[in-house]
């Protein structure tokens, strides 16, 4: 492509065999971009590569801050993230939480009414029995998330949905303490990990998916990464 | 594997008879005592000061610290051909770390490689270079490790097999492979080199990684700094002689303090180990210190060219395929000609991590690609691409093939089966 340029604009071909590189920030992620898309779409169809877009900024940047500092786990990721910045790794989670990428639906599995229920129940309400808050106290009435640090659960895949749970159980997904999703994802049955990630995967994206202005839930356990405010445990 | 089990046997007889005698001619020597240091000395700020930059060349922390958790409090471990090795908390706290211990047995540790109670230490901990390093200037250090905050955390268990876990047994390896001593200045040299060959030979411990180890862990001395894979990591420390076949053949000394500096030169990109080394330790050197470091460096003898295997197979066949992919994947970036973009891309034409013996480099970068490291001179570094998902095994063999085979590289060409093989390497 960029040979094609330079020999379009008439230069030597000596010059045209050292190309001229943009000085970009997409240019330079060229790494995240090949796994994650340019503007931070992800893989929809597996839902292998996670979507950067839109997310909150401070969220992404402390989820690549947890993979270099081996809390979360993902070899090609820690790699990646090895020797990066912190001041570098913020202006990287800006580009992606500043891109405005339609969602795809992804396919979900398809299951009984009583299981989409149980997972409406569970994002919802809860389940007090299991001490386990309704995932909306935290991710927002519209599932879309709270600035700065809570990420949406709409529009994701059932794969990733399903996969991250797991993950925090098995310790393999990880943060600054209280980690309070690895409490919730302890506190779930298997089956209430499938019942919750149908029904989100399920549910329809609201025409706004912005994240929730800073401030407007209270959460309802305390949790490290939102500076351990809230109430209970 | 037990041809060299056996052969490890007979060194190790051997070695122990030699080591008898050393060890009873040679204990007095170990034990003489260093004048006692007063803690008004260790609390001196300046003596501090110093130490901390001599602790960031020689890169303390980058070992005695765990991934993502408080530097020089241990809990991490070196990985060797023999199992792992626990680095222990070195911070001052009195039941885990260091808290308890005076110079005099920081000294043996650093110098003689012997722990607090006359046990010795496992050469995972790089005393083979320390042993270097001058009686200020470990003086400095520890009054700096002295005046971190102590963290309380216990040393990992130790997860080497037998006979490698009875410590008594590195009398062998420490007779063949360890010389005690300062280093002592070459008065035919000039300042700058002398203090180039310390920086190398010392603190910076560079032989560590850039010599080939043999069977059991050692390297021989005429091998030092002529390049070797690194045990465990599956990534190849270049020759560092910038001499004729050397692995920094036609680097400038500017090329050497801008790599080390800015994780960036005209001539390749620090990736891997090298990324880590440059972050967290060399792009803090003085420029003074770089430039001695680039002094010594230069005057390495050359090497003799290594004989390029016989290759059994079509090697220019698949480096043709591999130019296809070359034109596709990577000219965007790394040029046709292999030049690179000044500060931008590193080149490959030349580039002695293309050309290296093994081309394990080569091909563990095409898989994972990455980024250089950020640096204080260099804070936003440009990245490459993985291909692990893209290319298969062969792909990837042409493509590395055709960068190690191609413009005025002579390196041979490597086989499917090496990709698959490190496709399966750890990452860290
Ligand atoms: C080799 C492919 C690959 C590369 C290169 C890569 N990533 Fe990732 N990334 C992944 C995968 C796979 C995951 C999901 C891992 C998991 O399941 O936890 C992920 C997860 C993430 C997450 C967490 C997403 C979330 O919603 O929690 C962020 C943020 C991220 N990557 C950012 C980046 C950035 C920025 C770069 C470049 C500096 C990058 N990645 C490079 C594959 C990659
Ligand atoms: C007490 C607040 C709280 C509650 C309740 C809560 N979450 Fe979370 N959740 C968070 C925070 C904060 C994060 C981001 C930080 C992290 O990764 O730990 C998060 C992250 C996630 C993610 C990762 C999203 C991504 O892009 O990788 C998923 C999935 C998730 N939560 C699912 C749920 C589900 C399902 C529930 C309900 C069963 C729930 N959460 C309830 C606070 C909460
Ligand atoms: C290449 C990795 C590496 C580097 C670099 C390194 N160490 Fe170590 N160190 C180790 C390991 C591994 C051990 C444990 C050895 C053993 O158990 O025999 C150790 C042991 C020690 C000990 C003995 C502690 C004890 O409890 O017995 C001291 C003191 C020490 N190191 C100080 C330092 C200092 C000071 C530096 C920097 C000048 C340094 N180390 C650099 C790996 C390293
Ligand atoms: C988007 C630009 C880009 C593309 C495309 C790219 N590279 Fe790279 N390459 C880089 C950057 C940046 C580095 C330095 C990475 C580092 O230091 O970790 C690099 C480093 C390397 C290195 C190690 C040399 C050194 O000094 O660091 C090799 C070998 C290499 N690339 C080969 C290839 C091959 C083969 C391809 C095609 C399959 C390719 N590259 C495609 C940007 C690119």
């Amino acid at each position: 492509m960029l040979f094609v340029l330079a020999a379009l604009s008439g230069m030597s071909s000596s010059a045209a065999d050292t190309p001229s590189i943009p000085d970009t920030l997409p240019q330079r992620i060229a790494a995240c971009t090949t796994c994650h898309g340019v503007h931070g779409e992800g893989t929809p169809g597996s839902g292998f590569f996670p979507r950067l877009a839109g997310k909150p900024a401070a969220y992404l940047a402390r989820q690549m801050q947890d993979f270099q500092n081996g809390l979360r786990k993902y070899a090609p990721m820690e790699y990646t993230m090895r020797q990066l910045s912190p001041a570098y790794m913020r202006e990287i989670a800006d580009y992606f939480a500043a891109q405005q990428v339609p969602y795809a639906r992804s396919p979900a599995p398809v299951v009984s009414e009583a299981v989409l229920q149980r997972g409406a129940l569970l994002v919802t309400q809860g389940d007090a029995s299991r001490g386990v808050p309704a995932c909306m106290s935290c991710h927002g009435k519209e599932l879309t998330g709270v600035e700065p640090s809570t990420p949406g659960l709409v529009g994701l895949p059932y794969d990733y949905l399903s996969s991250q749970l797991g993950s925090w159980r098995t310790h393999t997904r990880g943060t600054v303490a209280p980690d309070c999703m690895a409490t919730i994802a302890k506190r779930l049955d298997p089956s209430d990990i499938t019942a919750v990630a149908s029904w989100l995967a399920h549910h329809d994206v609201p025409p706004d998916t912005h994240a929730q202005p800073a401030g407007s839930v209270t959460p309802s356990m305390r949790c490290g990464v939102l500076g351990a405010t809230g109430e209970g445990a | 594997m037990t041809r060299r089990r056996s052969l490890l046997w007979w060194i190790v007889a051997v070695a122990c008879a030699l080591l008898i005698a050393w060890w009873w001619f040679g204990r007095a020597d170990v034990v003489s005592d260093q004048a006692a240091v007063s803690d008004a000395t260790l609390r001196d700020p300046a003596l501090i000061a110093k130490g901390a930059y001599l602790t960031t060349i020689a890169d303390c922390a980058g070992c005695h610290t765990a991934q993502g958790a408080k530097p020089f409090a241990g809990g991490s471990a070196v990985a060797t051909p023999f199992g792992d090795i626990p680095a222990p908390n070195i911070t001052p706290d009195v039941e885990t770390g260091l808290g308890s211990w005076n110079f005099n047995a920081f000294w043996q540790a650093l110098h003689t490689g012997t722990g607090r109670h006359g046990e010795w230490l496992y050469p995972a901990f790089s005393y083979t270079s320390y042993t270097k390093v001058t009686n200020d200037d470990a003086l400095a250090i520890f009054a700096y490790l002295r005046s971190l905050p102590a963290v309380h955390r216990p040393a990992m268990p130790l997860a080497l097999k037998f006979p490698y876990s009875v410590r008594r047994n590195l009398g062998a390896w420490r007779a063949l492979y360890f010389r005690e001593g300062v280093y002592q200045p070459d008065s035919k040299r000039s300042p700058q080199w002398n203090r180039g060959a310390y920086l190398v030979q010392g603190l910076g411990h560079c032989n560590e990684c850039h010599a080939p180890r043999d069977a059991l862990g050692g390297t021989p001395k005429d091998k030092h700094l002529t390049g070797g894979e690194i045990p465990e990591q599956n990534w190849y420390a270049p020759d560092l002689s910038t001499q004729q076949n050397g692995g920094l053949h036609g680097w400038a000394a500017q090329d050497i303090v801008d790599l080390l500096k800015t994780g960036q030169s005209a001539k390749g990109a620090a990736f891997g180990p090298m990324a880590d080394v440059v972050a967290t330790s060399t792009q803090h050197m003085t420029d003074d210190d770089l430039h001695a470091i680039a002094n010594y460096l230069q005057s390495l003898p050359p090497r003799k060219m290594a004989s390029a295997e016989p290759e059994l197979f079509d090697a220019d066949a698949i480096a043709q395929q591999g130019e296809k992919i070359y034109l596709q994947h990577c000219a965007d970036c790394h040029g046709k000609d292999g030049t690179g973009v000044t500060g931008v891309y590193p080149p490959l034409k030349g580039n002695s991590s293309v050309t290296e013996p093994t081309g394990v480099n080569a091909i563990r970068t095409v898989l994972l690609g990455g980024f250089a490291p950020s640096t204080a001179a260099y804070p936003r570094p440009y990245s490459m691409p993985p291909y692990a998902q893209q290319l298969n095994d062969s792909d990837v063999s042409a493509v590395v093939s055709y960068i190690r085979r191609g413009w005025s590289n002579h390196a041979t060409a490597v086989k499917p089966e090496d990709v698959s093989r490190y496709r399966q390497t750890p990452i860290d």
